[in-house]
């Protein structure tokens, strides 16, 4: 099968490549990228590891063919420092919150909860859970993935983290 | 899992699109978001030769008032749906039941018209279509044609769609301001299709049922319009008695499969449940003329 002429801008940079219209985006950030933060998890759209930003949307990239990605705008975990390696406020949530254990799922997590937090700065407990409704974790129990996702919203608005009482 | 090898085409228009489709045959399948059918490419029960994306149409987004109804572009995501101030306003139960639609990344790529086309029971939106009295606007390389949502489905993923059409938009009469509708479902996770579900539209006048249609969800190889239970409710107040005969004659017309959801008798038995729910929040919701 001939392959595909496919342009997109990923985390900032232009990427020209060649591709066949059947390799699936995760596979084309992994593999031909080598962004290896994006994980593939179950590989069937249940479990959101595999979650990148594109376009202002979340999307689950072992769902998406590259080539349906043509033209656009897309940001991976690997974008999400500053260039100066400092950590992106959710990044600095995670790690403070104890927001991942194994780690597997925190790249899609991340993801999505940064399109959450462009889409509503300031989330209910409830909107954050419904939010990451899409994204899987088997080590935490979402308790300090909430209270992650909510660091980072005080940090972003410039007002002091307080941990709600449990 | 990786699908087989295909070929990719990214018409421009409609009229583009469907030659593309008349001209490729049965090898070739219209891609919307692609949320049924990559999967199903992924698992090689879909192997299509040649795939037809609709992606970059311009034509077929979007959602606006035309007269008395209201008209959305078929790759109108459903997250489009959900932020839709429009829709909210005038049709509140497109965006509730959209917002029971899978999760929030499928929402962002999942289509109305995918998801109204692909003629799966477990959809959500097609009973809502049954229930609202939508038709669907579609071209073929014959021309256009509207067929109403209730002759559309047949059976599972088998509708009236011909061979090289696509479904276009859906048009959607606004029901009377002072209806009340809810859309009920049940299921397991977040995710998951229904067990079962129920869509009501309703307007009451002094206390009574004025006109009502229910559709039901995921208890049939297609979504259903329950007409007699509807009828069994119009001119009531909606009285215990009432709504359990009409409960008991949208029982009567399913057939659900058994599955991990659950036996054949649940599964029924919460289309019943599910039918008394949205009948109590669409009256709540009501308001009388």
């Amino acid at each position: 099968m001939p392959k595909t002429q496919l342009s997109m801008t990923v985390n900032g940079q232009a990427v020209d490549a060649l591709v066949e219209p059947r390799m699936l985006l995760v596979h084309f950030l992994r593999e031909q990228l080598n962004l290896t933060g994006t994980h593939v998890g179950c590989d069937t759209t249940h479990c959101g590891a595999c979650t990148v930003d594109l376009d202002g949307k979340s999307v689950k990239s072992c769902t998406l063919f590259a080539i349906q990605a043509n033209g656009a705008e897309i940001r991976t975990i690997e974008g999400m420092a500053a260039a100066d390696g400092s950590l992106h406020a959710l990044q600095e949530g995670f790690r403070e919150m104890h927001g991942l254990q194994c780690g597997f799922c925190t790249p899609g997590m991340i993801l999505r909860a940064y399109r959450l937090l462009q889409e509503n700065k300031s989330p209910s407990e409830d909107e954050i859970r419904f939010g990451i409704s899409g994204n899987l974790c088997r080590c935490t129990g979402y308790q300090n993935i909430v209270k992650a996702i909510q660091y980072a919203a005080a940090k972003l608005n410039g007002v002091p983290f307080q941990e709600a009482a449990e | 899992m990786i699908p087989a090898s295909f070929e990719y085409h990214r018409p421009k228009s409609v009229p583009e699109a469907v030659a593309l489709l008349a001209d490729l045959g049965e090898d070739a399948r219209a891609l919307a978001g692609g949320h049924s059918l990559i999967p199903m490419m992924k698992l090689r029960l879909a192997t299509p030769e040649h795939l037809v994306d609709l992606a970059g149409i311009g034509d077929l987004k979007g959602i606006r008032a035309d007269g008395g109804d209201i008209v959305i572009g078929a790759m109108t995501t459903q997250h489009e749906l959900i932020a839709s101030d429009l829709l909210a306003a005038q049709i509140p139960i497109m965006r509730e039941a959209s917002l029971l639609i899978a999760d929030p990344q499928v929402r962002y790529v999942g289509t109305v018209g995918g998801n109204v086309a692909n003629g799966d029971p477990g959809n959500d939106l097609p009973a809502v279509m049954l229930c609202l009295g939508a038709s669907y606007h579609v071209a073929g390389k014959a021309g256009e044609r509207r067929i109403p949502a209730r002759e559309f489905y047949r059976g599972a993923y088998v509708t009236t769609l011909a061979p090289g059409e696509i479904l276009t938009a859906v048009r959607i009469p606004v029901p009377p301001s002072s209806h009340g509708a809810a859309y009920e479902k049940l299921k397991r996770k977040v995710g998951d299709y229904a067990t079962a579900a129920a869509a009501v539209v309703l307007t009451m006048r002094a206390g009574r049922v004025e006109s009502c249609s229910i559709g039901l969800t995921n208890v049939a190889e297609r979504p259903l319009w329950a007409e007699d239970a509807a009828k069994i409710l119009v001119g009531s107040s909606l009285d215990a008695a009432t709504v359990k005969r009409a409960v008991a004659a949208a029982e009567a017309i399913t057939a659900p499969a058994e599955d991990t959801r659950g036996p054949v008798r649940y599964r029924t038995k919460m289309a019943g449940v599910m039918l008394a729910r949205a009948l109590a929040r669409a009256q709540q919701r009501a308001r009388s003329a």
